[in-house]
């Protein structure tokens, strides 16, 4: 895409465009090296060969073994493959040791991403887990040790994403993973095991499993400046699930099907690339976001979504008192600045922001949020002009809305209206 | 414009690949929504209307002006709380009321949302819903002016017929259910839970989703 002020791209927690150096790496595996890995030939072995690499790569970006990464078709998959992985073996363990009739327990909370949150629930539904969400403070944030009480002798699983995507609110990984390993040393088990969804994380967070003490972590491509379709799941040595997609027993079995090999390729060429330049690149990115966050807490009756510090460095996601986000969007659509929002308008379920809910705040805070995630390609001059920009769209909007409700009720606790 | 309800059939819930979300008439009355309530101060209406959207909680307000003698509204403004369908809906509204010396109570009163979503040359299907807020906030607005003026027999109530007697769930819950999108008896139940207490409404609740899924979205 071109690059001038008309075009001023503010979602890439959606999805990043991809690195011209990745495609580069990439384009060889469509029409040279085009074997396929598990031929035993000698294009086949070569297609193989740079799948191994691929894995190579990821596996030393997170201080992981090359046997303890398994490739997928993305974040969803991945973060099924870890919840349904564990259910059926951490069941069976649950069920010998405490009986028939017991069913595993997970713990999670309300912020998460449909793909772990939505699962979740629908297992919850069928009667195949016992759920806890646990909840968050007002900014999103989650404390560890809150998390840890919940866990009981039939817990087998504790899935926290690394960073949210909408709010951008960085959760204690790390922490949660010492008391959950202090919890297993205590009582001999091999339970509960951590899960944790790095996908919006692994531009500009520390994916060092070691560090982390996670037994399981979801990746992917596309918010990464490399290729959509195609995700990692972090195994740790040792843990056991059972696999989800069945066939020729790729991927150790736990992934069937044959390796997206310009994919994998691709994946490993953009974790490489964004992980080299995260600390300078995270650097940037906070002083730019943050001085989106204060041009645009400017407006009247605005209010910030997600922690002030413990946030990714390019989120931003602000909710305007009286206005609808989905108009406000498209109005800055019609600016060349591309955002999202968490109005129930602009959502196919017509449900606004679960997040934003979750962080106890109204229907209208939610409906009136936006949210700018900056990248690579963002400058200051961008942000200057989002800033320039929206603030009368945010006046024509009110002009043109019938709400005019106090700022007390951004939150849920104070429902009067004026 | 006359008010003759010809069913011209047109696909109007489908822009797909048209490499827009919104027809051209949709964004230019999103962009510039016509006869929206500047400021309201001095303004004096014959006639106010204000209604809550079924699906996403929105709310609009709309101001007439009514001669009494022909009956004609001959201003109408509103202000809306929504998304892009919902501003270029009522934006249309009020010029399809307004225009040509105004359209007479009856016929505004007869006004439908097919008939809005017709001139704004489509809505995206799960947009349809936002287009029935401006012709209830309309009715409930000339309700409001024949109250003013004594004419309180010609107010024409909306309520809604009871299906489920149990849950005391009307066709209007229901009709607002498929327009929020539900076009199946389980995805209308688990908006309303229509016929977990009385099941021997779901017939009755089946047709109702059938009539308005063609009403609003076209035959199959
Ligand atoms: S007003 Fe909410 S979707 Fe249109």
């Amino acid at each position: 895409m071109r690059k001038n002020k008309q075009n001023v791209y503010l979602d890439h927690a959606a999805t990043t465009p991809m690195d011209e150096r990745v495609l580069k790496t990439m384009i060889p595996f469509f029409t040279e090296v085009y074997g396929n890995p598990s031929s035993l030939h000698a294009p086949g072995q070569q297609a193989h060969e740079a799948v191994s690499q691929a894995r190579k790569t990821v596996a030393k970006l997170i201080s992981a073994h090359e046997d303890e990464i398994v490739f997928t078709s993305g974040g969803t998959e991945s973060d099924n493959l870890a919840i349904l992985g564990v259910i059926k073996i951490g069941g069976a363990d649950v069920k010998s040791r405490l009986g028939k009739d017991v069913i595993p327990h997970i713990i999670s909370n309300e912020l998460e991403h449909p793909a772990v949150l939505e699962l979740l629930l629908v297992l919850q539904k069928r009667g195949e887990i016992e759920l806890t969400l646990v909840k968050a403070d007002k900014d999103g944030v989650l404390l560890a040790k809150n998390i840890a009480e919940e866990i009981k002798n039939n817990t087998i699983l504790v899935s926290v994403m690394y960073a949210n995507n909408e709010i951008g609110t960085i959760e204690p990984i790390s922490d949660l993973g010492k008391l959950i390993i202090k919890n297993r040393k205590q009582t001999g088990l091999t339970y509960p095991l951590l899960h944790t969804d790095a996908c919006q994380a692994a531009g500009y967070l520390d994916l060092n499993v070691e560090k982390l003490h996670v037994d399981l972590m979801t990746l992917n491509g596309g918010k990464i400046y490399g290729p959509k379709g195609v995700g990692a799941l972090y195994i740790r040595r040792g843990v056991r699930l059972s696999a989800q997609v069945i066939g020729g027993g790729q991927e150790r079995g736990l992934r069937s099907g044959t390796q997206n090999v310009p994919g994998i390729v691709g994946f490993a060429k953009a974790l490489d690339l964004v992980q080299a330049k995260r600390e300078k690149e995270s650097a940037r990115l906070e002083k730019l976001r943050d001085r989106l966050i204060e041009g645009l807490l400017k407006i009247p009756k605005s209010r910030l979504n997600g922690h002030a510090i413990k946030r990714l460095p390019n989120n931003v996601n602000i909710s305007f008192m009286d206005i609808e986000g989905e108009a406000a969007m498209l109005y800055l659509d019609a600016k060349g600045v591309y955002c999202s929002t968490g109005s129930a308008c602009a959502s196919t379920s017509l449900d606004p922001s679960h997040v934003i809910l979750a962080l106890g705040m109204s229907y209208e805070a939610a409906h009136g949020s936006l949210r700018f995630t900056l990248g690579k390609s963002t400058t200051k001059a961008d942000i200057d002009y989002v800033i320039k920009v929206l603030p009368p769209i945010v006046e024509q909007l009110r002009k043109i809305s019938p709400v005019n409700l106090d700022m007390e009720y951004f939150s849920n606790g104070n429902k009067e209206k004026k | 414009m006359n008010n003759k309800k010809e069913d011209k059939k047109v696909d109007v819930t489908n822009r797909q690949g048209s490499g827009s979300f919104y027809s051209t008439v949709v964004k230019d009355h999103f962009f510039h929504p016509k006869n929206f309530m500047e400021d309201e101060t001095g303004y004096i209406a014959d006639g106010i209307g204000m209604v809550g959207s079924p699906a996403c909680g929105d709310v609009m307000r709309v101001w007439i002006k009514v001669d009494p003698k022909s009956e004609r509204i001959t201003d109408l403004k509103w202000k809306t709380f929504g998304c892009a369908s919902a501003i270029a809906a009522t934006s249309m509204m009020s010029v399809m009321v307004t225009e040509n010396e105004g359209m007479t109570l009856d016929e505004a009163r007869k006004l439908r949302p097919q008939d809005i979503t017709f001139r704004l040359d489509g809505l995206p299907q799960r947009k349809i819903h936002c287009s029935v807020l401006g012709d209830k906030a309309l009715r409930s607005a000339i309700n409001d002016y024949l109250r003013k003026v004594g004419q309180t027999d010609r107010i024409e109530i909306e309520h809604g017929r009871i299906i489920d007697k149990v849950l005391k769930i009307t066709d209007h819950d229901i009709e607002e259910a498929v327009l929020e999108g539900a076009d199946t008896l389980e995805k209308v139940q688990d908006k309303t839970k229509v016929g977990t207490g009385d099941p021997s409404c779901i017939p009755e609740v089946e047709q109702l989703i059938r009539f308005y899924k063609e009403k609003y979205y076209g035959a199959e």
